[in-house]
């Protein structure tokens, strides 16, 4: 097994992309995933990549654009309100059906904010954030180890699915240090863009021309992208949904959490099984798709659920839906940059064990 | 056993080097581990802190709520800090900057002039490593001759020429609580 | 028989959609020349604007790319860059170059990407049925300054290749028309050399061609010709406006 390293989470990301196969990163400075850059400022120059700081978050998200349509890996790293402005960018990767990572770690807003952590922009993530009917496939990791492993896999389902993926991550994992196994598969950037017969290479005057576009003005062609793009889409949520369970088995109280704060949820569950109470963790780790399945069976079984999370309830909704609000689906939150604290966790599941 | 240290003072007293110091010892060590900074826009002078925790278990949620170690380089900071430390926890105060006493009865002081230490050493900016050197000598949290195999993986290039007078400074920290 | 005349092998058998007297026809076949005559079809990746040119992807025969509006200097960056023996062009109208993608378009100049830039500057948004662009004259009629452009509120035009010109970076920029016969040499030889360069690894090219839009101006395509010469280009100066190749050809 490889050697552990101690790394904050967004060099973890850095690293992961680079054994991925990523030799083109594109961003733009802002707190807190500056790392990501400087990561890659030093790095790519040494190995034949290309690191460019762009003039503006659209400006990066667009390079990104132009690489992905060349066939090969590339990625790009802002914190919330520098995603929203790559919204537009999001939404013609999607629609051109082009691959990329796109790494969000996650400020307090709206507007400006804070630059403290956040999951606030789960909406954004998992419903939208540009126009137009798409899917983003978005990871949300849990520690620095899932940092690194879920870019590269991030990066594998953008390829297979030819779509955008998103690693959407709080403050808290792209700048705490853990240690980490880093991913030892690494991918020979070469040999990618080959998997792409669609990339617009050149045509080296031996095929038609290839052209990467989401423009169909003719709505009867537009609407068959749409429903092929959403067959892709059905296949990924049946086959790609991932997510960790923790003390299910026999849990009368079931936490859904994410990201810092199953961190804290999980220190909470320790405290509550210690007082008895039976309550256990479904812990999303793809968040599209969604796990609706596992959190299905819970709802047969448990008596509430209980959503740790840095937003105003976004996650909330989606658990909701999956279990058709066949049972009381109740929140333990801090906004703003705030974290509950695991006393915090721990009164709330408390109350949804009375 | 789990060690769950806070690290706290002003911005450029070198907390957060210090804390990846004691991280990366435990590493070393092969134990559990997470280090969680604070960040804000101060880079000079605002408080700053960081979380550490070593453990035998694998590490839960990195946010600290009772330290049971806490290192105070300021008084912001103590009285930040004094009344979350678990009780039966140590706190390590540089008494050469901080004037007031610990109020807590339930846990235990070491008071190290670490900052004047340092400026005897012409070392001013190694009081924390000083501190750090008191606090895995009385702790044992990591094996204390780990922290120079730490520290000598752990300073960049740019200040190897640090390198010697870092390991004094903890040298000095660990000869303080040795008497 | 001889052929002495024939369609560029870089075009496509496509019909093209412009209105009639519209010159986005002329420069495309400038473009098309140029890269036949440099024999770079193969490896050559078009970037098409928004506006309305967006549908150029189905005109040039090389790789081509759909960039969102005012971004292809972007795309053109990440596609130069992943692969930098590739000849990256872009094609792009005056909204899209000139308004909401200027600071892509400068960015771009600034870091002096090897790239080239077509811009066609017709005072006009076409496609979205004449409205005001950055470019629009002084006292110029559109939809969205119909009492004429008036420099107290709607600001004064934009001259890209003065503006450009000030830069460090950009290896050629020239403006040119396709009003007459013989602005069209001259707007081939240009369009050419735009390509040469980044052919020889110069550096970022752009030429501006100071074209029409017939319909919008609502104007007979001649007399359209005819308003280039008398209201644009005097407005809008043909010309080098810097060629560093030549400074370093000295």
């Amino acid at each position: 097994m490889a050697d552990k390293v101690l790394m904050k989470g967004n060099e973890a990301i850095a690293e992961a992309a680079i054994i991925a196969g990523c030799r083109h990163y594109f961003g733009y400075p802002i707190t807190p995933q500056t790392e990501v850059a400087a990561y890659m400022a030093k790095k790519m120059p040494k190995i034949g990549g290309v690191f460019l700081q762009a003039e503006s978050e659209i400006a990066a998200i667009n390079m990104v654009y132009g690489v992905s349509s060349a066939g090969k890996r590339v990625m790009t790293s802002s914190a919330s309100p520098g995603i929203s402005l790559k919204g537009e960018g999001l939404s013609y990767l999607a629609g051109s059906d082009l691959p990329a990572l796109v790494v969000n770690v996650q400020r307090g807003g709206p507007g400006l904010g804070g630059i403290q952590p956040s999951q606030s922009d789960y909406f954004q993530a998992t419903k939208g954030g540009g126009h137009g009917d798409y899917h983003l496939i978005v990871l949300t990791p849990s520690s620095v180890q899932e940092m690194a492993d879920l870019t590269s896999l991030a990066f594998d389902l953008a390829d297979k699915y030819r779509m955008p993926s998103m690693l959407l991550a709080d403050g808290t994992m792209g700048q705490m240090m853990e240690p980490v196994v880093l991913p030892e598969d690494t991918v020979d950037p070469e040999t990618i863009p080959a998997t792409k017969p669609w990339a617009t290479t050149g045509t080296q005057m031996k095929r038609a021309h290839n052209i990467v576009n989401s423009l169909y003005l003719k709505p009867d062609e537009l609407e068959k992208t749409n429903y092929e793009r959403f067959e892709r889409y059905a296949k990924l949520e049946k086959e790609e949904c991932r997510w960790e369970e923790y003390l299910m088995d026999d849990a009368e109280v079931c936490v859904v959490s994410v990201g810092i704060t199953a961190r804290v949820a999980k220190n909470a569950i320790v405290a509550a099984r210690k007082e008895g109470i039976k309550v256990g963790m479904i812990r999303p780790i793809t968040l599209y798709p969604f796990p609706k399945e596992p959190l299905a069976k819970a709802a047969s079984k448990v008596k509430s659920f209980l959503t740790v999370e840095l937003n105003m309830g976004q996650m909330n909704e989606d658990v909701k839906l999956a279990i058709n609000c066949s049972k009381p689906v109740n929140m333990c939150n801090r906004v703003g940059g705030m974290i509950p604290s695991a006393d915090e966790v721990l009164a709330a599941i408390r109350k949804e064990a009375k | 056993m789990t060690y769950e240290t806070i690290m706290a003072g002003f911005g450029g007293q070198g907390l957060l080097f210090s804390g990846k110091v004691l991280a990366h010892a435990a590493l070393i060590e092969n134990k559990e581990l997470s280090w969680l900074p604070s960040y804000g826009p101060e880079m000079r002078g605002g408080t700053c802190n960081c979380s550490v925790i070593v453990s035998d278990e694998p590490v839960g949620s990195p946010i600290i709520a009772h330290p049971n170690v806490l290192m105070v380089m300021n008084e912001p900071s103590l009285d930040k800090f004094e009344d979350t430390v678990a009780p039966g926890g140590t706190i390590f105060v540089d008494s050469a900057l901080i004037g007031r006493k610990v109020r807590r009865t339930d846990v235990e002081v070491v008071y190290i002039p670490a900052t004047q230490m340092a400026k005897d050493m012409e070392a001013l900016s190694l009081a924390n490593m000083i501190i750090l050197g008191a606090i895995v000598e009385k702790l044992r949290c990591v094996n204390p001759d780990t922290i120079e195999t730490a520290l000598r993986e752990t300073i960049s290039a740019r200040k190897a020429s640090l390198l010697d007078l870092n390991l004094k400074a903890v040298a000095a920290g660990r000869a303080f609580i040795r008497g | 028989m001889a052929i002495v005349f024939q369609k560029p092998k870089a075009l496509t058998d496509a019909v093209l959609h412009y209105c009639p007297g519209c010159t986005h026809g002329i420069v495309h076949r400038l473009v098309a020349e140029a890269i036949d005559e440099l024999g770079i079809e193969g490896r050559t990746i078009g970037i098409a604007p928004v506006g309305c040119s967006v549908m150029a992807y189905d005109y040039f025969r090389c790789d081509m790319i759909e960039a969102s509006h005012g971004r292809a200097p972007a795309v053109a960056t990440g596609v130069k860059r992943s692969m930098p023996d590739n000849i990256v062009f872009t094609y792009q109208g005056d909204g899209d170059l000139a308004s909401i993608g200027l600071c892509e378009t400068v960015s771009t100049a600034c870091r002096g990407e090897n790239i080239t830039i077509i811009f066609i500057n017709n005072a006009i948004y076409g496609m979205t049925g004449g409205q005001m662009a950055p470019t629009s004259l002084i006292g110029q009629v559109t939809q969205t300054s119909p009492y004429g452009r008036d420099p107290k509120t709607q600001g004064m035009p934009i001259r890209i290749c003065e503006l450009l010109a000030s830069l460090d970076a950009p290896a050629y920029l020239e403006r040119v028309a396709v009003n007459s016969v013989a602005h069209v040499r001259q707007a081939k030889k240009a369009i050419l050399k735009a390509f040469k360069n980044q052919v020889e690894g110069k550096g970022f090219s752009l030429v501006e061609v100071v074209s029409t839009c017939p319909t919008n101006w609502g104007l007979t395509p001649d007399k359209a010709c005819q308003f280039v010469e008398e209201k644009m280009i005097p407005f809008y100066p043909l010309g080098c406006y810097k060629d560093r190749t030549a400074e370093e050809a000295k």
